[in-house]
């Protein structure tokens, strides 16, 4: 059982993570941006964003992820996605109701449409992704500090 | 009808999992099944049969989709259970940390 | 219809300061936080108060608002009427308070950032359950209060308080699937979910079992995060073990908005209420208020018999309401609000013995009067409010209630009340001997007042008790007397509010 690197798993997991997450990232991505012509959406998006990151993060090791995103840096993209969706509600108010949709629906079944639907997909993919990567991230975290006592 | 009841059913075996397991960590499976029971039964109250899915697409008639609107309820359902769970769990992974046990047989400082 | 426009406000406010604390809690100083939170308050507060004058100003029972535009049934309403107006005053008064205490109560914890930002979610979550028409809306914002309550419980991390976080989100957690599978039935059966639509549909269309059932499955979910009597086993624990501004906001404002408030409101202006449903009511009212005084009494953890007092009060509450008549509503509702002031009154004042002496034993404590005056003279006020001493507030809300069980002809109801009421005031003196008179113990001689900010909430909600009897003034009743008659009219609500929904 000897390996290069100390952290995370075997030769195979590692090549193949490496292999498979960015299709799943893109994936992800895909999921956002086309949420609101076919199924998925923000959350649905959001969560296998997450869930690239978690992978990487199983197959590699824990430092190999957090040296490059930390706890402080994932929560205040997670604030930052709920202020935008927060945002994008509060220009419907101003322009005569809550959550109106006021920019340009566009033509129905093209990419660039219904107004402001895609911009919150986005907003809430960031908040759910980057949060249910904290999530996970606390909890390892949690796990690695008792570990040490 | 026997689709609600095995609903009910799977709600059965999570409160059963809530009330009698003495370990935390099946106490919050419990919970997630009672979760899904719900999720599920309430996805099935918007179905209606040989329907297809509630998306707008281009040349398809819309008569004979099935009912979108619990699928979007069931969907918020979901995150909120999602939170529950993540926050169950830290508080659990805590509780260990502190007791140096899952028992809830155990856990009793406080006097009820 | 421009006046509908603040109604969003009330959740907007509190979400963008929760988010916007997050953000940039960690980067600026203290002081910087303390002025957001604040002033997110106190614009809370304003515009409640602001909403009363709307709604009394223009002579309409009620303002709706359309969000994103969306024609009624369609679309998410929200909707301020009497009820709404009432414990958005409710709820805002305390929480502006509380905030204003934690500003210097927090010094005893870390992370203040984290804190505001839960404590705002909390906000957010009931404000907004206070003011939707829309019965799935009500359920989202309610598990948005809950878990962040869930989180608050365990915020200082220490065996205890997580143990009674996680009792307290398993059983609230159960709770709230109850509440979610009524929603299943009533959206199956009538297809709508907007609250007045449905409660048009349930009216026109007969119905055997669907109401019935589901009044059930709603008694045991709302009733649970109301904490009456057969459900209550969490509250005695969680609410001790939260840090004592949000001891205050829960007992204050949380159990009666998620609890008493959504219940209320489903039962008397979407399902309808029948005098079985009144007998039940009235029935675990008077049970929780007596079990959990005799609990109550013999307790010695100060915060813990706090707690207990707030299932007793609670049964109150629930008793007035249930008795249906309009004198019964009144007395209820006016209970709710003293309640909501003087127990968060009372948790703050514990608060201030804890930061002060660093004890929630009254056995450990003795003699603080001499050394915190004003702690012990704000206390005294809201015992003898809680007890239902004449001056204060509390007394006339109970004896409302009692009038109102004696009108009714019913006999064992009003004695039952006296009898909780004079157990109150057995064991609020019993906290008065033990923690405030006596003499001080040596450990205890360097101890000194708390801060001025705290100092200022526990003063301006001891004023608000000794002046609260003046709302049963002709000239001041309308903020009481609207909310009554949203609760009398039943299902009529759906005809007011689809009829101001049409300009």
């Amino acid at each position: 059982m000897a390996f290069e690197q100390k952290s995370g798993m075997s030769l195979i997991v590692k090549t193949i993570t490496r292999l498979t997450v960015g299709l799943i990232l893109i994936f992800g991505i895909y999921i956002v941006l086309h949420g609101h012509l076919s199924p998925g959406g923000g959350f649905a998006g959001g969560v296998i964003i997450a869930l690239a990151f978690v992978h990487l993060m199983l197959a590699f090791g824990k430092d190999a992820v957090t040296t490059r995103i930390s706890k402080e840096m994932a929560s205040n993209l997670e604030s930052i996605g709920a202020l935008m969706f927060l945002v994008i509600a509060l220009i419907g108010y101003f322009g005569g109701s809550f959550f109106l949709n006021i920019l340009s629906k566009g033509t129905p079944f093209e990419l660039f449409s219904s107004g402001t639907i895609p911009l919150s997909n986005a907003a809430i993919s960031l908040k759910v992704g980057v949060g249910l990567f904290a999530i996970f991230l606390a909890l390892v975290i949690l796990e690695g500090s008792k570990r040490e006592k | 009808m026997t689709l609600y009841l095995l609903c009910l059913a799977l709600f059965s075996v999570g409160l059963y999992g809530v009330l009698r397991k003495r370990n935390l960590v099946k106490i919050i499976i419990g919970l997630g099944i009672i979760e899904y029971s719900m999720n599920l039964f309430f996805v099935l109250l918007g179905y209606r049969y040989h329907g297809r899915a509630p998306i707008d697409a281009q040349a398809q008639d819309i008569l004979n989709m099935v009912d979108p609107l619990p699928q979007a309820l069931v969907l918020t359902s979901i995150v909120i259970g999602l939170g529950v769970t993540a926050l169950v769990i830290s508080i659990a992974i805590r509780i260990y940390e502190k007791y140096g046990t899952f028992d809830i047989t155990k856990i009793k400082r406080l006097k009820g | 219809m421009q006046n509908a426009n603040i109604i969003p406000l009330f959740v907007i406010i509190p979400l963008a300061a929760a988010f916007l604390i997050s953000l940039i809690g960690r980067y600026v100083s203290l002081r910087f936080t303390n002025a957001i939170s604040g002033l997110a308050c106190f614009m809370l507060l304003g515009f409640s108060l602001y909403s009363v004058y709307v709604l009394q100003a223009q002579g309409i029972p009620a303002l709706v608002y359309k969000v994103g535009g969306w024609a009624i049934p369609f679309g998410i309403c929200m909707v301020l009427d009497g009820l709404t107006a009432f414990m958005l005053v409710t709820v805002n008064l305390v929480a502006f308070f509380v905030s204003i205490y934690s500003l210097s109560y927090m010094d005893k914890y870390t992370d203040r950032p984290k804190f505001f930002t839960l404590f705002f979610l909390m906000l957010t979550g009931m404000n907004g359950l206070i003011v939707t028409g829309d019965l799935f809306n009500l359920f989202v914002f309610l598990e948005i209060a809950s878990i962040a309550s869930y989180a608050l419980v365990a915020f200082g991390t220490e065996a205890e308080e997580l143990e009674a976080s996680f009792k307290y989100a398993i059983m609230g957690s159960v709770a709230s699937s109850f509440i979610f599978i009524g929603i299943a039935f009533l959206y199956g059966f009538t297809s709508t979910l907007n609250m007045a639509d449905m409660a048009q549909v349930l009216n026109s269309k007969p119905n055997l079992w669907v109401v019935p059932f589901v009044t059930v499955l709603f008694l045991m979910g709302f009733g649970l995060k109301a904490a009456i009597v057969p459900f209550h086993a969490w509250l005695p624990d969680a609410h001790p073990s939260a840090p004592a501004s949000i001891s205050a906001m829960l007992s204050g404002v949380l159990i009666k908005t998620l609890g008493v408030y959504a219940m209320v409101r489903v039962f008397f202006n979407v399902l309808g209420v029948s005098q079985a449903v009144l007998s039940m009511l009235m029935f675990l009212g008077a049970l929780s208020m007596l079990v959990a005084v005799f609990l109550a009494v013999s307790q010695w953890d100060l915060k813990r018999l706090l707690a207990y007092h707030s299932i007793s009060q609670i049964g109150y509450v629930i008793l007035g309401i249930g008795l249906g008549t309009p004198l019964g509503i009144l007395g209820g509702l006016f209970h709710l609000f003293n309640h909501s002031v003087f127990k968060s009154l009372l948790f703050l004042n514990s608060g201030s013995i804890d930061y002060a002496v660093g004890t929630r034993d009254l056995n450990e404590m003795g003699g603080l009067k001499e050394k915190m005056p004003l702690t012990s003279s704000t206390n005294l006020v809201a015992s003898m409010s809680i007890a239902g001493i004449p001056p204060f507030n509390g007394f006339f809300s109970k004896l409302i209630i009692i009038f109102a069980c004696l009108q009714k002809g019913y006999l064992g109801y009003a004695v039952a009340a006296v009898i909780g009421s004079l157990l109150t005031l057995a064991s609020f003196m019993k906290v008065q001997k033990y923690a405030f008179l006596g003499t001080l113990k040596e450990k205890y001689s360097q101890i000194k007042e708390v801060p001025l900010a705290m100092q200022f909430s526990m003063i301006c909600l001891a004023i608000i008790c000794i002046l609260g009897g003046l709302l049963l003034l002709p000239a001041l009743k309308f903020f009481l007397n609207d909310a009554v008659n949203v609760l009398l009219e039943g299902r009529e609500y759906a005809r007011v509010v689809m009829g101001l929904s049409g300009r």
